[in-house]
This record gives structure tokens, sequence and C-alpha cells, in this order.
């Protein structure tokens, strides 16, 4: 187990397996993903309430979803960067955040072209998941803005990690604040909380895209890294080695 | 102990040492500490010229106005918190001294706070009154800034650590504070919105306390560990 981990911490190492793991991510992930979103679209019972426009569920979900999750692996990977000073981890940080990013937006925007027809308005100031989810987005802005301003690669991991960190705290109590804040501006309940149970038919095509955008992440994630490892190890000699070897033997 | 050649001053003693110089030339540079203040008053200024002068208009935002005043204000002063120490080489001697470096970063805060967040908290009621706020509203105000700008204080250090050596300026330290002190903004300006209301307000007290004590205890480190980072 230990082997296997310091194996995967090596970046050659890495940049070898990578996209095989990729691959084996991705395949599974776009099944998923056309099943959940043909059947989504087209097989799934219409809402009694709200009609074809709940449709786009199917994606704000799982974007939304995964906007939180890279985030945590922002930070999670950040924190074991600056503990363990594992360089790869350092890598994953940095790809993760752009990804989380536009994941964040897709959310964001998903929800808006949603509370168009549900609520009358392209944006809600008074609903409390619109307000975290945006301020989420400005957060990954503060991170990429910070690992950009660096020139220092290793220095720059370490900034945005601790920043990172950082956040996650207060991406806590900015959530209960706004939920405090909300409670006191919002007029009338815009849509009950839980509400009914979904028709599984409504319910199975989302879990589906939710494992499926999940599965995608990883790949993503997994290609982004990998390049980012290239990038990063440029002047060391396995890349070199690797460049200047024969054809079809990368 | 003894033979390991001159004794280390106490921790209170460096902390004092540390947020008294900063004080005494924060003294020697009057225009610091005022600047902040003129802009504080000016973007206040700002809001009745391009909303409109009513009344009923101005006890409506005056709360959000003088929240986001005060905490724009914060954020220009947070630039020169470590920065002329670094220009001057002085931050190496302090992260070289054998005082922890979380009760450094606590002093330098501290030296901040009083220089920038107490000066606000003492300005904010004539502007308040401008805004035909009542009396007992204002000590509400007061009482919210003092908290918040002490929690504004201590997470914006950690920003202002983790940009220092940086000359890239105010915009990149405001992309990384303002996610920051939004739970600050939103439960200060709520909590005084609340007061003038006539409705209970102590919830809004009792957050932003925790919220002071929380980042007391925890921000130093966090500073501290900025301040090791940027100046590697």
């Amino acid at each position: 187990m230990w082997k296997w981990f310091h194996q995967l911490a090596s970046p050659p190492h890495f940049y070898r397996i990578a996209p095989a793991f990729s691959t084996w991510l991705l395949l599974p992930g776009l099944a998923l993903i056309a099943y959940g979103v043909y059947s989504g679209l087209f097989l799934a019972p219409m809402d009694y309430q709200q009609g074809d426009a709940f449709r786009i569920i199917y994606i704000h979900v799982p974007s939304a979803y995964l906007s939180l999750m890279a985030y945590m692996i922002v930070a999670v990977a950040g924190g074991i960067g600056l503990i363990w000073r594992m360089k790869l981890a350092h890598a994953v940080a940095a790809s993760a955040a752009p990804l989380g990013a536009w994941f964040t937006f897709l959310a964001l925007a998903t929800g808006s072209i949603w509370g168009r027809p549900m609520w009358g308005t392209w944006w809600e100031w008074a609903d409390p998941r619109m307000m975290s989810e945006l301020i989420l987005l400005f957060f990954y802005f503060g991170y990429m803005a910070l690992r950009a301003a660096i020139d220092d690669t290793a220095k720059a991991d370490k900034a945005s990690a601790l920043l990172a960190l950082v956040g996650v705290v207060n991406v806590i109590i900015v959530h209960y604040s706004v939920e405090w804040w909300s409670s006191l501006h919002q007029g009338q309940t815009i849509m009950a909380e839980g509400g009914p149970a979904m028709d599984p038919g409504m319910l199975y095509p989302l879990l589906a895209n939710i494992f499926g955008f999940t599965l995608l992440f990883g790949s993503l994630l997994l290609r982004r890294t990998r390049t980012e490892v290239l990038f990063r190890e440029r002047r060391t000699r396995w890349v070199k080695e690797m460049i200047l070897a024969p054809e079809g033997q990368s | 102990m003894t033979d390991q050649g001159p004794q280390m001053p106490g921790l209170l003693v460096g902390l004092v040492a540390v947020a008294r110089r900063d004080l005494l030339l924060a003294w020697k540079r009057p225009g610091d500490v005022l600047n902040p203040l003129f802009f504080f008053a000016m973007v206040c200024t700002l809001f009745p010229l391009a909303v409109g002068p009513s009344a009923e208009q101005l006890t409506f935002s005056g709360p959000g106005v003088l929240w986001v005043a005060a905490l724009l204000a914060m954020l220009i002063s947070l630039n020169s918190l470590f920065i002329s120490d670094f220009d001057d080489g002085s931050l190496e001697q302090l992260l070289v001294s054998p005082q922890p470096l979380p009760l450094v970063g606590l002093g330098k805060t501290a030296a901040h706070w009083l220089t920038s967040g107490l000066p606000l908290v003492l300005v904010s009621p004539i502007v308040a009154i401008t805004y035909r706020m009542p009396g007992d509203v204002v000590l509400v105000l007061m009482l919210t800034l003092t908290l918040g700008t002490i929690s504004l204080s201590l997470l914006g250090s950690i920003g202002a650590a983790l940009t220092v050596g940086l000359h890239r300026g105010t915009a990149l330290l405001s992309l990384l504070i303002l996610p920051l002190s939004m739970p600050v903004l939103i439960i200060g300006a709520n909590t005084v919105s609340l007061a003038a209301g006539n409705e209970t307000y102590s919830a809004g007290i009792w957050a932003l306390s925790a919220y002071a004590v929380g980042t007391l205890s925890l921000a130093p480190y966090a500073t501290a560990a900025a301040l090791r980072i940027s100046n590697e």
C-alpha cells in the first residue's frame, strides 16, 4: 500500500500511468452521462409543478456538487502538499482549481437559467444557495489570482495551499451567515426544502449524471495534472530523456 | 538556560515592543492613519450623491453603506501592514528573532487595528448621525464595528502576509480578503439594520464576538505561516 502510494507520488510514474487511469474513468463516465442526459431529457416524467423546466436539474445538481467537491480537493491536496511536501499534491491542487471554477460557473449559469421560468428573474439575491455559490466562485478567483501572481512555483504552491485551507474554514461560515442573512430578507419561501420524494424515473438519471460528472471530473483532473506535471518537471532529466526517446516509446 | 548567552525577553515584552514600534511609526506618519479615514468619509458621501438624499433612503441604506465603507477603508490600510518592514529588511529580523512569529504578527496586527479599526469606530458616529441614525443604533453600530474590525484586521493580516513580496498591490489583496470578510459584513451590517428596525439583534453581536475570538486564536498562526512562505 505505502509502496504504491510512494510510486504514485513520483512524477514520472504518474505521468506514465495517468492516461490509462484517465481513460478508464472517462469511458464509464461518458456512458453514464449519455444515459443520464437521454433518459433525463426524454424519458423522465414531467414535473407536475415545473413542467419541462425542471430538466435542467440534470446538469445543475451535478455541477453544484462538483463545485464544492473540487474546492475540497484543492484544499485537501494543498494541505497534503504543505504537510508531507508532496509535489504531486500541489500539481493536483493547481489543476483542480480552474475545473472547480468552471463547474461553479456552470452551476450558477444553469441555476440562473432555471430561475428565469421558476422565479421570474435571472438572479435572485435572496436565495442563499446562489449567494454561497457566487462567493465560492470569488474564492476560486482569489486562489487562482494568488497562484498566478507568484512567479516561483514552490512558493505559489505553499501560499495558495494556505489560502485554500483558510478558505475552507470560511466557506462553512459563509454558508451559515448567508443562510441567516437570507432568512432576514426573504419574503416568501421560493422553493420548499426537500419537497416531495422524487419519482424513480426522475431520480435514476440524476444519480447517473452525478456519478458520470464525477468520473468525467476525475478524468479531466488526471489529464490536467499530467500536463501540469510535465510543465513543472520540464527541466528534469526524465522529461528530456522521454522527449529525446525514439517515437512510440514515450 | 543561563549559559546560553543573553536571555530572551518575555513573550509579552516582545509583543508590546513590536506593537509599540508600529504605533510610533504611525505617529510619525499620520497620513497613513488619516487617509483611510478620509476615504471612509468620502465613500459615505458618494452614496447620498448617487442614490439620492431623501431621509427615508438614508435611514434604510445607512447601516449597509457605513459597513461597506468601513470594510473598504480597512482593506486600503491593510496593504501597508508588512510592506515597509519588508522593504527595509526589518521583517527578516522579526522572522529570525527567537520570539514566536504568531505573537510578532499579532503585535503588528494589534497596532494595525489601533491605527485603522479604532479610528474608524471613533469616526463612525459622525457619519452615522448625518445618515439620521438614532443614538442607540449608533451605539450598536460602534459595537459591531469594534468587533468586526478586529476580525477584519486579523483576517487581513493573513492576506497581507501572503502578498507581501508581490508588487501587484491592492487589487490582489482585495480579491483574497473580500470573500473572507463577507461573513463579517453580512452579520455586522444586518445587526445594525435589525437594531434600526427595533428588532432583537443580540444574536448578531454574539456571532461577531465569536468570530472575533475565533480569528484572534487562529489567524496569527496562519499569518505566521504565510510570512514564512513569502519570505523564503
